[in-house]
């Protein structure tokens, strides 16, 4: 498998980060060195090996499906780059 | 007393406990320390007017005989740690001016326990990287030094492992997702343990690899070590993961012997081009153990090779949905907007700003692996590599193997700068010897043995069942007692 130019703006697209287009050549090659690095996984026999889930064997613990935590619409709000009236405010998304 | 930022935990709680000085004192000198420490990058957001109000109160508490296990010791937290009201950065400009709302599981049972916070550490960029070149605030120094170049102290937990090795604290918090609190600790000569995944609460300590991810403390002594993880360790409601089971007195687990028991070597873990130094090393921690009374038989963990692999596709897949989060929206930094952009681009230039390289690079793998078409061949296949990872150990263990020693790091600590033109597999090969414990959600400890023939420390791994911590610690023991490691960096900064 190899990365080419297209595939390298697609996952950067993919994953919300601006990539200049002069960056990509250099972004596909090293995600190539990466990606032979771990196709070395191939090598293994995974037949009838169940994917982990869980590395503890507890089970997820279950609890009351009741609110535990709210009305802290302030610190909610404390660290936003840009909070209006009790919002967080963002770029118009609906015309 | 002077230099009372040199003692250990464990001398500074029986000389506070015996009126023989006072927290204050014992915090100012660590605060003097520090401030004459800046040379190192290790303490990034400093608070020494918390830590000497928590200081006087601990000493009122002392006073009254009433000193849970850390009261009035100063430690360093991990910038990773969320603490209320202080700037929580994961050492990332897209969390510039975070300062949390609330107090992380971890940092706030350390708090319970009487612990003085001194500040926030320098550390890699969410805690991806081994050398501490991925931060925001700059380079972590090592305080070791061979000649006139400044090295590395490792990664991610660098800056933890910097303040520890130079004295600024007497402890401090780790974080360890492929290696991160056992190569920094191997790199700077001291002792460092990452406990069985869900051991320590995960709630409020920032998120890389969730399922890899745990706390632990960075010491300058077994004991220590032990001391500290008894504090940080808890059950917590808050984290799904975190396990409902009692935490041992971890100090007194220390007293126990190990005649008897047996110790594996991996045959896998000698591996190519390893060193001379390292492979004698390990034949020497290998003999100390034997001489105590353990019982050293040769093992197998088959799979070895494939951790790495397998741990950066899980990790970075993770990381990618992990970091999601981080969109300009709720906190930190927002990247200026241009007329006419609409959200994406707002998403797309705050996260390109944000993030630094590093970081855009292991979520755009993350993201790939997790794409369809390739989720079965990377994602799925890694989950399946390493429930075969985790066998190999169960299976060593089934056998009657109680810990494992390997080395800790295929290398002492190398020069900031030198490995900036290497491809980034080469720094992934750092955390060869110590990613497989992540993977099968064992205990680790690093314990320093030794210095290589430049006068760097080394370190040995010890690799125990799981929530055997007790058990770890006291093999670790034993090994630190016959290593004798005494050595400390000379001052320079």
């Amino acid at each position: 498998m190899s990365i080419d130019i297209t595939t390298a703006a697609k996952v950067a697209k993919l994953a919300r980060i601006k990539v200049e287009d002069d960056a990509l050549p250099s972004l596909a090659e090293e995600f190539n060195a990466i990606l032979g690095f771990i196709e070395q996984l191939e090598e293994v026999d995974v037949d009838g090996v169940e994917p982990m889930t869980s590395v503890t064997p507890q089970r997820l613990k279950r609890r009351e499906d009741v609110v535990t935590d709210g009305d802290q619409q302030e610190k909610v709000l404390s660290n936003a780059p840009d909070a209006r009236e009790g919002f967080f405010a963002v770029p118009k998304v609906v015309e | 007393m002077s230099d009372l930022n040199k003692l250990t935990l464990a001398d500074a709680r029986d000389n506070l406990r015996d009126k023989e000085i006072t927290s204050v004192e014992l915090t100012e000198a660590c605060l003097s320390a520090v401030d004459r420490a800046k040379a190192l990058n290790a303490f990034v957001h400093d608070t020494p007017d918390l830590a000497l109000e928590q200081a006087k109160a601990a000493d009122a508490r002392l006073a009254e005989g009433d000193a849970p296990s850390m009261c009035g010791l100063p430690i360093g937290i991990k910038d990773l740690f969320c603490t209320k009201g202080v700037a929580s950065q994961a050492a990332s400009a897209i969390l510039k001016g975070f300062k949390p709302e609330y107090e992380s599981t971890v940092s706030q049972n350390l708090r319970d326990a009487g612990a003085v916070m001194l500040g926030k550490l320098n550390m890699d960029e969410f805690a991806m990287g081994s050398s501490n070149e991925t931060s925001v605030y700059g380079d972590v120094v090592n305080p070791w030094k061979v000649d006139d170049r400044n090295l590395t102290p490792g990664g991610s937990s660098g800056g933890s492992a910097s303040a520890v090795a130079a004295d600024l604290c007497l402890a401090a918090t780790g974080t360890d997702t492929g290696g991160s609190i056992r190569q920094p600790a191997a790199f700077t000569g001291i002792v460092g343990i990452k406990p069985t995944y869900g051991r320590c609460s995960r709630w409020g300590i920032v998120a890389f690899a969730s399922s890899l991810d745990q706390a632990g403390p960075m010491t300058k002594t077994v004991r220590d070590a032990a001391i500290m993880l008894e504090a940080m360790c808890s059950h917590d409601p808050k984290d799904s993961t975190s396990v409902d089971m009692a935490v041992p007195n971890f100090e007194a687990a220390l007293e126990g012997d190990i005649k008897g028991k047996t110790i594996g070597i991996p045959k896998e873990y000698r591996m190519d081009g390893m060193p001379d130094e390292i492979e004698a090393l390990w034949s020497q921690g290998t003999e100390m153990l034997k001489d105590a009374g353990a019982k050293v038989v040769d093992i197998s963990l088959p799979h070895t090779k494939y951790a790495l692999p397998a741990y950066y596709v899980i990790a970075p897949a993770e990381a990618s949905s992990n970091l999601a989060r981080y969109d300009g929206v709720r906190y930190g930094h927002r990247a200026k907007l241009s007329q006419g952009d609409g959200i994406t681009e707002m998403y797309e230039k705050t996260r390109a700003e944000g993030f630094g390289p590093e970081v855009q690079r292991r979520i755009m793998i993350g993201t790939y692996v997790l794409s369809a078409g390739f989720y079965d061949a990377y994602y799925n296949r890694a989950r399946k590599v390493r429930t075969l990872i985790k066998k190999d150990f169960e299976d060593v263990f089934a056998q009657g193997v109680d810990a494992i020693l390997t080395p800790a790091t295929p290398s002492a600590a190398f020069a900031l700068g030198e490995m900036k033109d290497a491809d980034p597999v080469q720094m992934y090969l750092n955390d060869v010897f110590t990613v497989t414990v992540n993977l099968a959600g064992l205990p680790g400890i690093s314990v320093p043995a030794g210095l290589d023939k430049q006068g760097l420390p080394l370190g040995l791994q010890l690799i125990g069942k799981p929530f055997e911590e007790g058990e770890l610690l006291q093999f670790a023991h034993t090994l630190e007692r016959a290593a004798g490691f005494v050595a400390k960096p000379e001052k320079w900064w």
